[in-house]
């Protein structure tokens, strides 16, 4: 059937065009004979053919657009036709015998268009006669193309300023009467196309109608192009006018076109002077019309108007354009009461989008708009569909993006509380545009107060909002999420101590909310915040003594140990751990021995209690020995204790690393302890004794190492434990530790040589490279002379 | 200069010349035959004057009982054939009887002629004026020639002109309001006027504004009417809506229109109407008739 429809319609376009091209076959014959009468016998049959009701508008066009080329030669022919004598007037009278209609009005606006050409008569007189006449027409369609046809023959004719047609009986107020005049009249013809028809087929009527409206839109177009339309008369006529047939036509198809042509049509400064007016209809649209798309354009015009230069910006502050279009989305939001909550937002984000750009400087206005969107939300759910989230998030990102500064967000009293109405999803969306804001423009909160605002809103990322499932989240994203929380905290930051205290434990305050899959991101970042505070302190102290401070090392190492201890909720003790360790060295570093020494106890008691039961395992013994490493590390490092405090804390060291459970571990872990006995820069440790001692006993377990590989395997194991044990003593050698001699040295040498010759040793490439390069070492300190090579002679390789 | 050459076998050419022929106003007149010739046009209370020659074919001679000129007003009825009405009867004798051997002319001259009626040509009716020139005979019958003349009538603009509104319709259907500018026209005239939409209910495909001309001949029981429709002048395509006024804009003078005649010689009349028609789009037809009166305002051209 439908496909019948199409082939029809092709069928009738096809047969109008060959009868329209015949007869304008006829007609050029008789207008190259210069014979009138046949000229107008054949134009009016000629233009018969869009008589028509058969063709959809598309179709329609086709054929129009043949008979406009036609009607231009026509028009020529008139205008030869009057130099050769003929009257115009007369023409004007002969074209409308015609008994049809519809060619009847084709060639009067034909003639028309030479009659005022000729200047006989005012132009006035022969537009107001044509588009009255045209009232003839009510079929929509076909009437929509006649008044499109008036239209464009008269566009370059209308009396304007500085045209030739304008004159003492004509002005511009002519010209912008008929453009009106024919204006309304199309628009009612569009409009009522709708109606005609079964309702079956409205949905291709829209389609076909949505076909037809840059032909209704182009009488604003030739309004927006008169120059005489000067601001008075857009505001006083124009305007006015345009405006009540676009309210009183009550299409909603209509009305959206038409506002949109309005506001692109005429210039900016226009719109700015009469947003009273302009806004004054958006309420009164059919509660259907897309007005938020309307006012959004309109803001978006002006916002770049607003940005082609400052000196149009007084006009803005003149006109009251922020006030007048607030209270406009409000009233539009009041009529409309079926508007989305996206609409809603669209709106407001337009609106803030243009006070940004126009009334940067006023942050009152941005937070009068969050308010005032928050008014509409309030009573609403939570905004879940995807539009309105989007939307909200571009409203909520905007002011971030324009001051480039959280500080300006954390000043808007309204921002969280627009915050409240987004899902958890989006709140967290939200935070990381806050956070990635932040991270961009590097900008630093400074204060605590801020940084709890701060913190408030982005609440999202900080804890688990009511109802929120965790499992619901891609590990990756959370860990992405997180991991940009902890780079936020770092950039948090004021240069007075108290302060940056108070940031410490508001920060504190609100990651300890976070719950045990949080922690392990967010404490880490606090903790080295508040060491580098400790570490500003330490730096300071000597110069500025500060009286009845607050924040003094002793108290930061209180609050960070509290801290640390929250980890133990997730568990995660080598993290912990190091973090003890870290403090450890700060409060080293602070001259604090009971508070290093607890640090320490705390980390001894996590390795206790947590990592050496925890993992007591093969494969989960790496983070045993990890651990053991840095506790060595940082240890060897520490100089604060006394004799007492160290050599407790040393011994349960090496007596960690003797409880590992492989062998080779084992082996390092005690040649590690081996330095917590030998400080060069400190006198008071330097326990020869003890060094060895480690040594040989790393050298013991390393044997014993090699039979047990050689028991179970029947091959002995690598070589490489005992040149590492090699490089150490050579290390300690070198240091000039008395304890450690040449004897040992060329020993251990020749121990490794013999094991490396021995019958079942499996070659190790990396142990023999390894073992030639420390003795290249050997023989590079040798040829280097002075004292060191003194050592080094007796040792034979 | 005319030459009307004679039916009968020509013992003579007779020829009738206006004496103002030349500048006199010729308009075509369509013969019983259906051809078209030019005729010089009177008025009413107008000198008729010329000559008239006779010619005898060269070598004979016309012997006659007389010769006459009459002028004749004849109405003919066409359903009543071949019986003219002759209202108007005015003679001259030109000669006393004679011989005519050679061309000779005679003046002729009716002065201030009363020709009240207008030349018309009709369905059923014609109404002609005719210049008859007769060689009366004893026995070879006499020789006849005839002279067609049109008059035409003018009248001076009505000093009474109203327009014409009504308001029409069909309850809760169709009610519209029309207007035209004048009750009577001019043949030149145009009709000026509007309709106005009040209330539409059903789909109008177009608007037609007729000019309809209503002849009747005869009376009482005799009466024939015959109407014509001679202009179909489309005002408006396409459905309007309420509130809508469509202009309208009828130039009369492409139509073939003659003044209103109203009982012409008891004989017949001759009337026009405006007809406004509706056509919806089942093709069904609403239409108003209304009478205009025509009349000949003098012409200028």
């Amino acid at each position: 059937m439908i496909s019948d429809g199409v082939e029809d319609e092709e069928k009738w376009l096809s047969a109008g065009i060959t009868g329209l091209q015949q007869n304008a076959f006829y007609m050029h014959r008789a207008l190259d004979s210069n014979n009138l009468k046949d000229a107008l016998k054949y134009s009016a049959q000629m233009l018969s053919e869009l008589r028509t009701s058969k063709l959809s508008p598309h179709k329609y066009y086709q054929l129009y657009m043949r008979a406009f080329d036609e009607l231009r030669k026509l028009e020529i022919f008139f205008k030869e036709e009057t130099s050769r004598g003929c009257s115009i007037v007369e023409l004007y009278e002969l074209v409308q015998h015609a008994g049809n209609i519809l060619p009847r009005l084709y060639l009067l606006c034909t003639v028309g268009s030479v009659y005022i050409r000729s200047k006989e008569a005012p132009a006035k007189d022969v537009l107001k006669d044509i588009v009255e006449m045209c009232r003839g027409i009510q079929h929509p369609v076909r009437g929509l193309f006649l008044r499109s046809y008036l239209s464009q023959v008269s566009k370059d004719k209308l009396p304007d300023i500085g045209s030739e047609y304008e004159g003492d009986a004509d002005t511009v107020m002519d010209s912008v009467e008929f453009v009106l005049q024919n204006f309304t009249e199309m628009n009612k013809l569009w409009v009522r196309m709708q109606h005609q028809g079964p309702t079956r087929e409205k949905e291709k009527r829209e389609k076909e109608r949505s076909e037809l409206r840059d032909l209704v839109g182009k009488n604003l177009h030739v309004l927006g192009q008169i120059e005489g339309v000067d601001l008075d008369m857009y505001k006083e006529i124009v305007l006015p006018r345009v405006l009540e047939q676009v309210v009183n036509c009550k299409d909603e198809l209509a009305q959206y076109y038409l506002m949109d042509c309005i506001i692109q049509v005429f210039p900016d400064e226009y719109h700015l002077q009469t947003l009273e007016t302009l806004l004054s209809a958006c309420p009164q649209l059919q509660s259907s019309v897309d007005v938020k798309t309307v006012l959004a354009r309109l803001m978006e015009r002006l916002s770049n108007y607003a940005a082609s230069g400052a000196e149009v910006l007084p006009e803005f502050f003149q006109v009251e354009a922020f006030a007048k279009l607030n209270n406009a989305i409000g009233k539009v939001i009041e009529a409309q009461e079926n508007m989305s909550t996206a609409g809603v937002v669209t709106l407001y984000s337009s609106l803030l989008t243009f006070t940004l750009q126009v009334h940067s400087d006023r942050l009152d206005y941005v937070d009068q708009i969050l308010g005032a969107c928050v008014n509409q939300l309030s009573g609403k759910e939570k905004l879940d569909d995807s539009k309105s989230t989007k939307q909200i998030v571009a409203l909520l990102s905007a002011p971030l993006e324009k001051y480039k500064d959280i500080d300006t967000a954390l000043k808007l009293s309204n921002y969280p509380r627009v915050m409240k109405y987004l899902t958890d999803g989006t709140n967290k969306e939200m935070a990381t545009v806050i956070i990635q804001s932040i991270l961009k423009n590097k900008s630093c909160i400074s204060t605590a107060e801020k940084v709890d605002a701060l913190f408030e809103l982005i609440k999202g990322l900080i804890r688990d909002l009511d109802g929120n499932l965790h499992d619901e989240l891609d590990e990756e994203d959370f860990k992405e999420e997180q991991s940009s929380v902890a780079r936020l905290i770092q950039m948090l930051y004021s240069d007075d101590p108290e302060e940056m205290l108070k940031i410490i434990c508001t920060v504190r305050k609100h990651i300890l909310t976070g719950g045990p899959k949080r922690l392990p991101f967010t404490i880490p970042p606090l903790i080295f915040s508040s060491l580098k505070l400790v570490r500003r302190l330490e730096s300071q102290n000597e110069s500025v003594p500060v009286e009845e401070a607050t924040a003094t090392p002793e108290k930061i190492f209180q609050i960070v140990t509290q801290t640390i201890e929250a980890l133990s909720s997730v568990p995660v003790p080598e993290l912990a751990l190091g973090l003890y360790l870290q403090c450890a060295e700060a409060a080293n570093d602070c001259d604090l021995e009971p508070v290093a020494y607890e640090l320490f106890t705390q980390a001894y008691i996590l390795y206790e209690e947590e990592i050496s039961v925890k993992f007591p395992f093969l494969h989960d013994s790496k983070a045993q020995v990890t651990t053991i490493h840095l506790i060595v590390g940082t240890l060897q490092r520490m100089h604060i204790f006394g004799v007492e405090n160290r050599d407790a804390l040393t011994h349960k060291a090496t007596g960690y690393s003797a409880k590992l459970l492989k062998k080779p571990d084992q082996c390092r872990a005690v040649y590690a302890c081996s330095h917590l006995f030998w400080l060069d820069e400190h006198d008071s440790i330097k326990d020869g004794e003890r060094v060895l001692l480690c040594l040989k006993r790393a050298l013991r377990i390393a044997n014993a190492a090699q039979q047990m590989a050689s028991a179970t395997r029947g091959s002995s194991g690598s070589v490489v434990l005992f040149i590492e044990i090699l490089n150490k003593y050579l290390y300690f050698y070198e240091k000039g530790i008395p304890q450690i001699t040449v004897d040992s040295v060329q020993g251990l040498i020749e121990l490794i040589k013999s094991e490396m010759q021995g019958d079942n040793t499996t070659a190790d490439p990396a142990a023999d490279a390894f073992f030639a390069s420390t003795l290249r070492y050997i023989q590079f300190r040798k040829e280097k002379g002075g004292a060191v090579a003194e050592k080094y002679e007796p040792i034979k390789v | 200069m005319n030459f009307i050459i004679g039916a009968f076998k020509p013992a003579c050419n007779i020829s009738v010349t206006f004496s103002d022929g030349k500048s006199r106003k010729q308009v075509p007149l369509k013969k019983e035959n259906g051809q078209t010739v030019m005729v010089p046009l009177f008025q009413s209370q107008e000198n008729i004057s010329g000559t008239i020659s006779i010619e005898p074919v060269p070598g004979k001679k016309v012997e006659h009982n007389g010769i006459k000129v009459e002028l004749l007003g004849q109405i003919e009825m066409y359903f009543d054939r071949g019986n003219f009405y002759d209202f108007t009867s005015l003679v001259r004798e030109l000669d006393v009887p004679g011989e005519i051997y050679e061309r000779k002319t005679f003046p002729f001259e009716f002065s201030t002629v009363e020709m009240p009626y207008e030349t018309y040509n009709g369905v059923n009716v014609r109404l002609r004026y005719v210049l008859k020139v007769t060689i009366t005979r004893g026995y070879a019958g006499s020789i006849m020639e005839y002279q067609d003349i049109v008059v035409r009538n003018y009248s001076p603009s009505p000093p009474i002109n109203n327009s014409i509104k009504m308001e029409v319709g069909i309850e809760d259907c169709l009610h519209i309001e029309f207007e035209y500018n004048k009750s009577k026209y001019h043949l030149k005239d145009v009709i000026i006027g509007k309709i106005y939409f009040l209330l539409v209910r059903i789909k109008i495909k177009n608007m037609d504004l007729e000019i309809r001309r209503r002849e009747s001949t005869g009376s009482g029981t005799n009466t024939h009417v015959e109407t014509e429709t001679l202009a179909k002048f489309e005002l408006m395509d396409g459905a309007p809506v309420r509130g809508e006024s469509i202009p309208v804009r009828l130039f009369l003078s492409p139509y073939e229109l003659t003044p209103t005649y109203r009982n012409i010689n008891n004989k017949f009349s001759v009337k026009y109407y405006l007809n406004l028609v509706l056509v919806d789009e089942e093709d069904r037809r609403y239409f108003k008739q209304q009478e205009v009166t025509m009349y000949r305002l003098g012409d200028t051209s």
